[in-house]
């Protein structure tokens, strides 16, 4: 058995009614992990673009693709994992800034080091607009912890692969190379 | 011509060429029933239960090989239809399952008789269909048709609000279909076909393991051809019988759990498994780690999620069965040059025989107490399988997989996926209804029948001639064997002995009931009901306390195979008189 390892799964599908619970169901009704979801429409209105975060070994994986291909409303279902990709989290941290002297200054400087935004301000706290990769995210929760933070939103990756791959636009492949003779879209 | 939503409804299913409807009315879809009154070129059957509709739909559809159709009402006429969806669903049956739905504006308030039958049928559904706009409804059928009966087939529900069936609009039924997001691959790769044949004709072991896939392809005469021209031995699943004839030389029997012992043994040491339109289900591999251990495995399917999902392959191949088929057959005549390229099985056929007159299936016959598999024997030899069975589920359904040769597809009508009682006798109605002038039997078991004894009115009311066969030996049957093999003999709540008086009850629908009690009856009772011509219940009063042999008890390896319960080593009586199948 292969290890288990974190996959990003982009999928595209029609933007209609009941997708989203399909997909989710899917993953309930075969014990698939959803570690985090996005769904927003693309640029074509008719379809949505989805970024699920999950892991698996190989063999789950695999039938995790197949499966979401099988749905009818899938158009097309990429393991970006397989190439070099991009991937990005939004989210959103109030922080207190009063609970020391100095707190407010040191706030303003940790969003400045990491190049975020503070986004609302309140005489007792900050809310700061942070978006980046997972090891960013990480970071500035990290420093800003000390301050002590009242809430943490998050808005759940998005995923995108590297232009020179994305070009060839074509889906994940088949475990075995043959076994589809027409790989879907 | 603007129609309404329930003429549109009509005029659509024509376009499909449907012509009969399993159905039963209620509120929301009172306007398609209106309609379908004033047009008699759709045929409703009307039963008396909506799980039995959509049984009904499944026999009509397995042994047609067409997309059966079902017309329910919302709220409990939906969720009634649940248990035949998820039948459908696993054994891959084309359904196309219309219910009716509370106004649009009516959806979410709890309304009288709202279910949300959309949300229920998607984990049973191969898709389903809310109809939110009348103009969309023409698409809809098309496309519920073509996704039901394309691909691994299965169940397609569409909801139809009763504000939708009532709105007017002009009809335009599409010519084609085409679906981005859906495409079924039907053409096999050829180098994976290449590949295969290579495997096959370096084999010294090959066994074909078949399966459902095959009926629904149409595949059988390919399969015969392969089997006959590549001299491998075959099995065949539950959901695969009648895929090459019964009595054929190369058939092994069923595999698995109560497949024959040369099958379970052919599979255990093949070193080349060629798996066509299979699943590798529990119920047919047993411990998986031990399934097939030296086998190098071909499997072709038409569903790429079966493939890999529980057993390893080396030579996948997605596509459709009859087009693989027939270019694997191409393929191995070419690169064989002659028949004579697979004489070299010939031991190997031979040792299969040998497996087969190792433990051959049997059953001790007893002049006292009807054997079960003594009926199935004398309707087999009655019918000379020239019939559609339907049976129900547990031992009354192994022992008619055993016993009963099916000698052509699309005969054989059983719920091997979901294992649910109560499918049988729907599913005889169903397919009486497509063959009106053939003979249709439904084998079932007392518990079994009283699941859907209602549609005993159908049968009745549309004089429909099903023979129906009752195994009665007061117990669940399957369940009983269980519990007399792994729980100490201590049978909890499987003792029904307290059933009706079939008889009485046949005749109190309105239909003919026969009974046998002893085994002298039993020729008698076969000749007798056969023979008249409207529906008959015929009740087989069996050893109640008969197992089904051989067995692999659940999560064992398949070569692990019992013959005989725990207790009846030491009874010397019932040693004697082995009778062979």
């Amino acid at each position: 058995m292969s290890d288990v390892r974190k996959h990003y799964i982009q999928i595209l599908v029609e933007n209609r009614f009941g997708v989203l619970s399909r997909v989710a169901g899917l993953f309930s009704a075969r014990g698939f992990n959803i570690d985090s979801l996005s769904v927003a429409p693309g640029i074509d209105p008719s379809v949505s673009q989805m970024t699920i975060e999950t892991q698996g070994d190989d063999h789950v994986m695999e039938q995790i693709i197949k499966q979401l291909n099988k749905l009818i409303d899938v158009i097309k279902v990429v393991d970006l994992t397989e190439f070099s990709f991009l991937c990005r989290e939004t989210i959103l941290i109030r922080v207190n800034t009063t609970t020391r002297p100095g707190d407010r200054e040191e706030a303003f400087r940790i969003v400045e080091i990491f190049r975020s935004k503070i986004v609302d301000s309140s005489p007792t706290t900050y809310t700061i607009e942070v978006t980046g990769d997972e090891d960013k995210i990480e970071a500035i929760l990290n420093f800003l912890k000390p301050l002590g933070i009242k809430d943490v939103i998050r808005s759940g990756k998005v995923a995108i692969a590297r232009e020179d791959q994305r070009a060839s636009g074509k889906s994940s492949k088949p475990a075995v190379d043959g076994e589809l003779s027409y790989p879907r879209s | 011509m603007k129609m309404n939503g329930a003429e549109m409804l009509l005029e659509s299913l024509k376009r499909e060429k449907v012509s009969h409807i399993f159905g039963y009315p209620g509120g929301v879809v009172l306007p398609i029933f209106d309609a379908l009154y004033k047009d008699p070129s759709l045929q409703v059957i009307l039963t008396r239960h909506e799980q039995g509709a959509v049984h009904a739909a499944e026999g009509y559809a397995r042994s047609t090989n067409t997309v059966g159709v079902v017309l329910v009402t919302s709220g409990p006429g939906a969720t009634n239809t649940l248990t035949g969806l998820a039948d459908a669903n696993m054994d891959s049956i084309p359904l196309v399952v219309i219910t009716g739905q509370v106004p649009t504006k009516m959806i979410g308030n709890d309304a009288f008789q709202e279910a949300d039958i959309i949300g229920m049928s998607r984990s049973c559904t191969k898709h389903n269909f809310l109809v939110r706009k009348i103009a969309d409804l023409p698409k809809i059928i098309k496309e519920a048709f073509y996704i039901a009966r394309t691909g691994r087939p299965g169940p397609v529900l569409i909801d139809f609000p009763k504000d939708v069936i009532l709105e007017k609009a002009e009809f335009h039924y599409p010519e084609t279909v085409s679906i981005r997001s859906y495409n079924p691959t039907i053409q096999g790769n050829r180098w994976q076909i290449r590949k295969a044949a290579q495997a096959i004709l370096k084999a010294r072991k090959p066994v074909l393991y078949a399966g459902g896939g095959i009926i629904s392809s149409g595949a059988h005469k390919e399969l015969l051809e392969l089997v006959n021209l590549a001299n491998i031995p075959t099995t065949l699943t539950l959901m695969g019988l009648g895929a090459i004839p019964g009595d054929s030389p190369r058939f092994l029997g069923m595999l698995g759990m109560h497949g024959t012992y040369a099958a379970n043994m052919a599979i255990h040491h093949a070193d080349v498994l060629i798996a066509v339109g299979v699943r590798f289900d529990d119920r047919v591999t047993g411990k998986i780690a031990e399934f097939s251990p030296h086998s190098k495995v071909i499997h072709i399917d038409i569903d790429p999620t079966s493939i890999r999902k529980n057993f390893h392959v080396e030579v996948p191949i997605v596509g459709d069965a009859k087009t693989i088929l027939k270019d694997l057959i191409e393929e191995l005549r070419e690169i064989s040059g002659s028949e004579d390229a697979f004489r070299h099985f010939d031991p190997w056929v031979e040792q299969t025989h040998e497996w087969e007159k190792e433990h051959p299936l049997v059953y001790s016959f007893d002049k006292e107490v009807i054997k079960p598999q003594y009926v199935i024997e004398k309707i087999y030899q009655y019918t000379q399988g020239d019939c559609i069975v339907s049976t129900d589920v547990g031992q009354h359904q192994m022992w008619t997989a055993q016993f009963f040769k099916f000698i052509s597809p699309n005969t054989w009508l059983t719920s091997g996926g979901l294992g649910t009682m109560g499918y049988g006798f729907p599913a005889a109605i169903g397919a009486q209804k497509a063959f009106p002038n053939k003979r249709v039997i439904a084998i079932t078991g007392e518990g079994s029948f009283l699941m859907n004894v209602q549609e005993l009115a159908t049968v009745v009311s549309l004089d429909l001639p099903v023979k129906i066969v009752i195994l009665n030996n007061q117990y669940l049957g399957m369940v009983r064997q269980w519990q007399e093999f792994f729980y100490g003999s201590r049978y909890s709540s499987s003792f029904i002995g307290q059933s009706p008086d079939f008889v009485k009850l046949a005749e109190a629908f309105g239909a003919a009931g026969l009974r046998a009690t002893r085994p002298e009856q039993v020729e008698d009772v076969i000749l007798d009901g056969f023979s008249r011509r409207g529906p008959v219940l015929m009740e087989f009063q069996v050893d109640p306390e008969e197992n089904v042999f051989p067995m692999v008890p659940a999560g064992g390896s398949n070569i692990e195979m019992i013959f005989e319960s725990p207790g009846e080593k030491d009874d010397p009586k019932k040693r004697d008189s082995i009778l062979t199948a």
